[in-house]
């Protein structure tokens, strides 16, 4: 081992990430960045760190790339075979049940910080936070990732209670932008997934097309 | 052997050459010995009742229950060998805080009785064990949504869903007696309540008990409710409509006699 | 060559990664209830075969004091609502108390993710007391012997559960009040307090507490104590809720906003030139 080597020849893939979800009536609205990086470098700028669970529960990745997937691998599994006994659509409480209980019993092995979100008929649009030791929490709005502490002070005063789909877009987006503008490990573009009573979508925003706010 | 046909009521693990298992057949015949199990599922919630046989009068009162409590949202009844039922209660207790504990919301009705009867069914494979001597009849309510569901399941392993059934001594009293309820509407959604119901169980009770050949016995009720927790009825109101159920018997009879 | 063979040289070298659960999940063919090897056992075998010891992780997302005291008609207890991530507020509307019967609460501090996991074997426990039905209902002074145990054991198996609980029950017509922590140390008394409560709030209470103190007292005392230790403790927000244990039953109040003093005359003139020292 010669002391001189590039990093990202040693250390892991890991998402130093922006990622947050936003409980509106009806749905949520979850939005990340694209930015995987091994040490400083970008192995990766437009990942998708919001994974599809089950048609309306999604997940927010944060932490190890590879701890990260292989969990939500098993989550999305035994969430399908339960939908599957269950013929209807699972709860989103259960899809953070699971994975708080992986997050949980292995706190040792792994790093991950997840925030689990989506919308069942029961509870409409809900989301979970599991942070790093793998507690359990339900917010009205989650940040996760090392870009979110950048813009706790931000999400704190712009987040109303009662806001409008359309109006989540744009506080995700915003706050988002502000974490990546500000975070070295978050960047790239910013990745939207609206779900609610009728389903998912997506949206791009490319990372020449963000909102831009005091640049000095 | 004596005769050709005999002997294959040995194990469970051997088919007699018309194909059936005798040793499935006489475990139900344990449970065709018991004091009548019935239940129904009423329009707010679900009620299970069974005659229980008292063996001896120094029992204290309540003793060697039939009924249980399995979790907060179910309960079911024992027709047959109590002692093989405890140990099926004891596996749907695992059953529910197996599920609530690994996808958070309580087990549904179909997915327990199917997992007790995946239990009960392995019970008639295996050399090394004997089928259960008991059937259960399962009571349990998932919710506003689904509302209550009854389900029986037998020592073979079956298990259906049921409006109303019967099994036990007096069952085919009892059945017959169920029907003539009008437990739904044309839709099949239920009619009677609970409290009703409990009134209609202690009569069939009273009227399939044959006075002069069976023992003494007491009615064991437990229900679930919409919106409350599995509970078995209270004795004092099990009691007072067991009273009112015989005491109407008895004009009933008295009439027949005139 | 002669080979060692150590005990359960596999088996305890690997972590499943969903514990217990993969073996109770699935339904149906297991003839006997036996019990499993259970998975925390691992790290037990796997030092007695030779592997180095596993260090016990850290406490991540936490809670800070927890206050009570016993009073002639229940007991109090007192939480503030934060659990914090490092020095980071991160959750700021957490419940601490747990209602574990209709007589018993238990308050906790330390791994959030740990308590929750405790909340949640209470519950189990009570949910089959329920199901037993036979007229009685587990004892706060059961489930502080019962939680002493589950701490002490894990503490032995180097892993332990990272809390500080305090649990508060009316039993046989009398208040009760114990302390339970990571290692398994437990007492009663009649008052408690933990984390920074037990530096700032403990002097506090004993000046406080009277053999024929009532809840209502009680409850004045502790919002006290929590305004000093939000004064004092970074890791504490003005944000609070009071349980109060009864004959009647738990009552746990809704988060509460403290209030708090800054303007004393010294404060708001602040540092002059004329100081001999800097503030």
């Amino acid at each position: 081992m010669t002391p001189i080597q590039p990093e990202w020849t040693s250390t892991e893939h890991s998402m130093g990430t922006s990622i947050m979800a936003v409980a509106f009536d009806g749905g949520v609205v979850m939005g990340a960045d694209s930015r995987t990086t091994t040490g400083s470098y970008i192995a990766n700028r437009v990942s998708d760190k919001i994974t599809p669970m089950h048609d309306k529960i999604y997940c927010c990745r944060s932490g190890s790339a590879a701890d990260t997937q292989i969990i939500s691998d098993y989550v999305r599994h035994y969430l399908s075979m339960h939908a599957i006994e269950l013929s209807e659509e699972p709860d989103v409480a259960t899809a953070a049940k699971i994975f708080r209980t992986f997050c949980y019993y292995n706190k040792g092995q792994l790093m991950a910080g997840i925030i689990v979100a989506g919308y069942d008929d029961k509870k409409g649009g809900q989301v979970f936070t599991i942070p790093l030791g793998g507690a359990l929490v339900q917010q009205p709005f989650a940040i996760g990732g090392s870009g979110s502490s950048y813009i706790y002070g931000f999400c704190d005063s712009n987040y109303k209670e009662g806001m409008t789909k359309e109006e989540c877009i744009t506080f995700v987006k915003n706050a988002l932008s502000l974490a990546m503008a500000r975070d070295g490990s978050s960047g790239g573009v910013i990745r939207l997934v609206i779900i609610d009573k009728s389903g998912s979508s997506r949206e791009f925003h490319p990372g020449n097309k963000l909102p831009e706010f005091w640049q000095g | 052997m004596a005769s050709i046909g005999t002997g294959y009521d040995l194990s469970s693990t051997i088919f007699s050459p018309d194909g059936r298992v005798f040793q499935i057949e006489y475990a139900t015949k344990a449970v065709e010995n018991s004091g009548t199990c019935m239940g129904i599922r009423c329009k707010d919630g679900v009620l299970l009742a069974v005659e229980k046989t008292i063996i001896s009068k120094m029992l204290v009162p309540g003793s060697l229950r039939r009924a249980h409590i399995v979790d907060k949202h179910a309960s079911l009844v024992v027709c047959g060998l109590i002692s093989d039922g405890r140990v099926i209660v004891d596996r749907a207790r695992e059953e529910c805080e197996n599920y609530l504990d690994f996808y958070g919301r309580p087990i549904p009705g179909a997915i327990l009785a199917d997992r007790l009867a995946h239990f009960v069914h392995l019970y008639t494979l295996h050399w090394s064990v004997r089928p259960f001597g008991c059937a259960i009849l399962l009571g349990v309510h998932n919710g506003e949504k689904q509302g209550a569901q009854l389900y029986m399941i037998e020592p073979s392993g079956v298990s259906y869903r049921y409006f109303a059934c019967a099994y036990g001594k007096g069952k085919q009293a009892a059945r017959t007696e169920l029907e003539k309820l009008s437990l739904n509407d044309k839709q099949a959604s239920p009619q009677i309540s609970c409290e009703q119901a409990v009134k209609d169980l202690a009569k069939i009770v009273v009227s399939v008990h044959d006075d002069s050949k069976d023992k003494e016995y007491e009615i064991e009720m437990i229900w679930v409710r919409d919106g409350k927790p599995a509970a078995m009825v209270p004795r004092d109101v099990v009691q007072k409509v067991h009273d009112e159920a015989k005491r109407e018997a008895e004009a009933d009879s008295d009439m027949e006699d005139e | 060559m002669e080979k060692v063979i150590y005990v359960n040289e596999t088996d305890a070298q690997r972590k499943p990664l969903l514990p217990s659960a993969s073996s109770s999940v699935m339904s149906g063919l297991r003839l006997t209830a036996g019990v499993p090897l259970k998975d925390r056992d691992d790290s037990v075998l796997a030092s007695a075969a030779g592997a180095p010891v596993k260090h016990t992780s850290r406490p991540i997302v936490t809670g800070s004091s927890v206050i009570a005291m016993r009073c002639k008609d229940g007991v109090v207890m007192a939480t503030d609502t934060l659990a914090s991530y490092g020095s980071l507020a991160r959750f700021r509307q957490i419940s601490r108390l747990y209602k574990a019967t209709d007589h018993c609460v238990i308050g906790g501090g330390g791994d959030m993710s740990d308590f929750f996991e405790l909340c949640e074997t209470v519950r189990k426990e009570t949910t089959l007391e329920y199901c037993y039905d036979d007229g009685h209902m587990i004892t706060a002074s059961a489930i502080h012997q019962m939680l002493a145990r589950i701490m002490y054991n894990r503490r032995n198996k180097m892993d332990p559960y990272w809390n500080y609980m305090l649990v508060a029950g009316w039993q046989h017509g009398k208040p009760v009040l114990g302390y339970v922590d990571l290692v398994g140390s437990h007492f009663v008394s009649e008052v408690i307090a933990t984390g920074y409560g037990e530096y700032l709030g403990l002097p506090l209470l004993r000046k406080a507490y009277r053999e024929d103190i009532t809840v209502e007292e009680g409850k004045k005392v502790l919002q006290q104590i929590l305004t000093v230790l939000f004064y004092r403790d970074a890791r504490t927000i003005d944000r609070i809720q009071i349980a109060c244990v009864t004959e009647k039953g738990v009552e746990i109040s809704e988060p509460t906003k403290l209030e708090t003093e800054w303007s004393y005359k010294a404060f708001i003139s602040g540092a002059r030139a004329s100081d001999v020292s800097t503030w």
